[in-house]
């Protein structure tokens, strides 16, 4: 695998810095690749901007940052209004569809993928888990770490006692992006 | 026998991890960001292994609390960043004089002042080197990821313990906050230093007492030896002796005690400088950037070395001469306005062209720019 490159951006209280995490963990403890994750936060913690910058590749990583991301998620507008211009074309958007709306920002040849993710977390029981929603779509629409990897990833990332609640958010994201890009048993896409 | 762990940890947490298997039992701090999370990983950490951790009124308090719990006979550490080191610097001449092992982190942050608090800098090299009064000689290493945050750390403290000097650990803002995998030996195939305790028995013992290699045995308090420490200059007894002569044993054999070992100090890591037309010289979070800047010119056709310091205090002045006599220059890259060039260039003595690339900090290198000096002193 060349190095990819992906950025996880969103609000502060939204778990971006825990999505990126697992995202890492699967693939540098689980998949056994390398991964480097950079976070970044501003002055204030819960709701203020912050991101993720994940690197994932065959070799050790060099340079730390992300700059052109291959992969962006999104949670937010800002986020989506910040990172959106910096994706490489025909790169991949996964976006909170019911807080992010599409614009003429997004590079040319980018394929973007949205989900619900607060919904589906709400209907879960809570709306924390919109992160590991998003973990769980990632791996769905871009398989760029094994799901088996991930789902370890996460179980073995969240607090004690809410794991199959994180499982369960996972597995939904999962299914929702293996679905979305004609992998899933909700049928192929083009058929849809 | 226990299994090997692998971790997805930051720097932060891998170096505090590294300082408790390497033994420390005692942390005295002030929380600086972005050194923060080393300091609450031992604050949580310490006291279920029978350690303590004191967060002191200031990095004052914190510089010397190590330092009464070192001649307690404890392995010791604080973490801090430049504006804390600053106001740490009165007492690191006090464990150099005074011979204590003790371990400071310096997470760099841009600076001077408060500078960049979240944003990464490396220019506190030459604080470290020279930053107390007096003259001495400190060791001071620089990892590049988590997995060297641990196992450096390991080595910091053992040469800490070797040598009785304060050992500085130069991380930076990226390295510290950068999550990666690290891998977790066995407990027993981690090589531990133990401090060099003195065999004499009370009455016969002399705290700066050396042998041949210059370094004296430590005891320690509550094990019935009636010793005197004082940051004054001293006899063998540790008493006073205010006087030319005391003075210039002393302040030589403290010098001479790394000077000595100067072969056995240098840690660097060295990439292609077999037959290489143009070397690098890099250190820390900037030699991930070197190392990336190297690669795209080797992709152009160009003969480019890498030396990685992994120890950056004693300089490892003789391999840079070395490597000086077979290319046509040097590139030395790093997060400040040109700090450790200097020693470079003493080294090199004119032989080629040093090219330094300064960056004020705050984020790193582009490769490029590092890429645009390598084909500068190639020409």
């Amino acid at each position: 695998m060349p190095k990819t490159e992906i950025r996880v951006g969103g609000l502060g209280g939204q778990g971006v810095i825990l999505c990126g995490h697992i995202i890492g963990k699967a693939a540098a403890i689980y998949d056994n690749k390398h991964a480097t994750l950079i976070q970044s936060f501003g002055p204030e913690a819960r709701g203020s901007a912050c991101s993720a910058q994940v690197s994932l590749a065959d070799e050790p990583i060099g340079y730390p940052y992300v700059k052109r991301p291959d992969v962006l998620i999104v949670m937010s507008p800002d986020a989506y209004s910040q990172f959106a211009p910096t994706l490489k074309p025909g790169g991949i958007l996964l976006y909170e569809s019911e807080l992010v709306s599409l614009d003429e920002k997004l590079p040319e040849g980018v394929t973007a993928y949205g989900i619900p993710a607060t919904r589906l977390a709400e209907e879960l029981g809570r709306r924390l888990v919109l992160n590991i929603v998003m973990v769980g779509f990632f791996v769905g629409t871009t398989a760029l770490v094994s799901a088996e990897a991930a789902e370890r990833a996460v179980v073995h990332s969240v607090p004690k006692g809410t794991e199959q609640l994180n499982q369960r958010a996972f597995r939904k994201g999962l299914e929702f992006g293996l679905n979305l890009t004609g992998q899933g048993n909700g049928g192929p896409r083009h058929d849809a | 026998m226990v299994e090997k762990k692998e971790v997805f940890v930051q720097g932060n947490i891998a170096c505090a991890e590294g300082a408790l298997y390497a033994g420390c039992s005692f942390f005295a701090g002030y929380p600086i960001t972005p050194s923060t999370e080393v300091a609450e990983h031992m604050s949580e950490e310490l006291p279920k292994r029978g350690g303590a951790f004191i967060q002191m009124e200031d990095e004052i308090a914190s510089s010397i609390a190590i330092q009464g719990a070192a001649w307690a006979g404890k392995k010791v550490m604080t973490v801090t960043s430049g504006p804390g080191l600053s106001l740490m610097m009165e007492h690191v001449g006090l464990a150099a004089f005074t011979e204590t092992p003790c371990v400071f982190v310096d997470v760099q942050r841009g600076g001077p002042s408060t500078g960049l608090p979240t944003l990464p800098g490396q220019a506190d090299m030459m604080q470290v080197k020279w930053g107390s009064h007096g003259d001495y000689e400190p060791i001071a290493l620089a990892p590049n990821s988590p997995q060297e945050c641990f196992d450096l750390m390991i080595k910091a403290f053992n040469l800490a313990e070797i040598y009785r000097v304060p050992v500085f650990f130069m991380m930076d803002e990226v390295v510290g906050h950068m999550t990666e995998r690290v891998q977790i030996p066995p407990a027993e195939e981690i090589q531990v230093v133990e401090r060099r305790w003195s065999s004499k028995p009370p009455g016969q013992y002399r705290p700066y007492e050396v042998g041949e290699d210059l370094v004296p045995d430590m005891v320690k308090a509550g094990d019935g030896y009636r010793i005197h420490i004082t940051g004054l200059t001293h006899d063998e007894r540790g008493y006073p002796a205010m006087n030319p002569t005391a003075h210039d044993r002393l302040v030589r054999r403290i010098h001479e005690k790394i000077r000595r070992h100067a072969d056995a100090l240098v840690d660097i890591r060295e990439d292609g400088i077999e037959g290489a037309e143009v070397a690098v010289v890099s250190f820390g979070i900037t030699s991930r950037v070197a190392a990336a800047a190297v690669e795209l010119a080797r992709q152009r056709g160009l003969k480019v070395g890498h030396l990685r310091l992994i120890i950056t205090w004693p300089f490892p002045g003789r391999r840079i001469a070395e490597v000086a006599r077979h290319v046509k220059g040097i590139v030395v890259p790093e997060l400040n306005m040109g700090q450790v060039v200097l020693e470079v260039e003493r080294a090199v003595a004119g032989r080629v062209p040093v090219h330094s690339v300064p960056h004020a900090g705050g984020t790193v290198h582009e490769p490029e720019v590092i890429l645009e000096k390598i084909l500068e002193a190639a020409r």
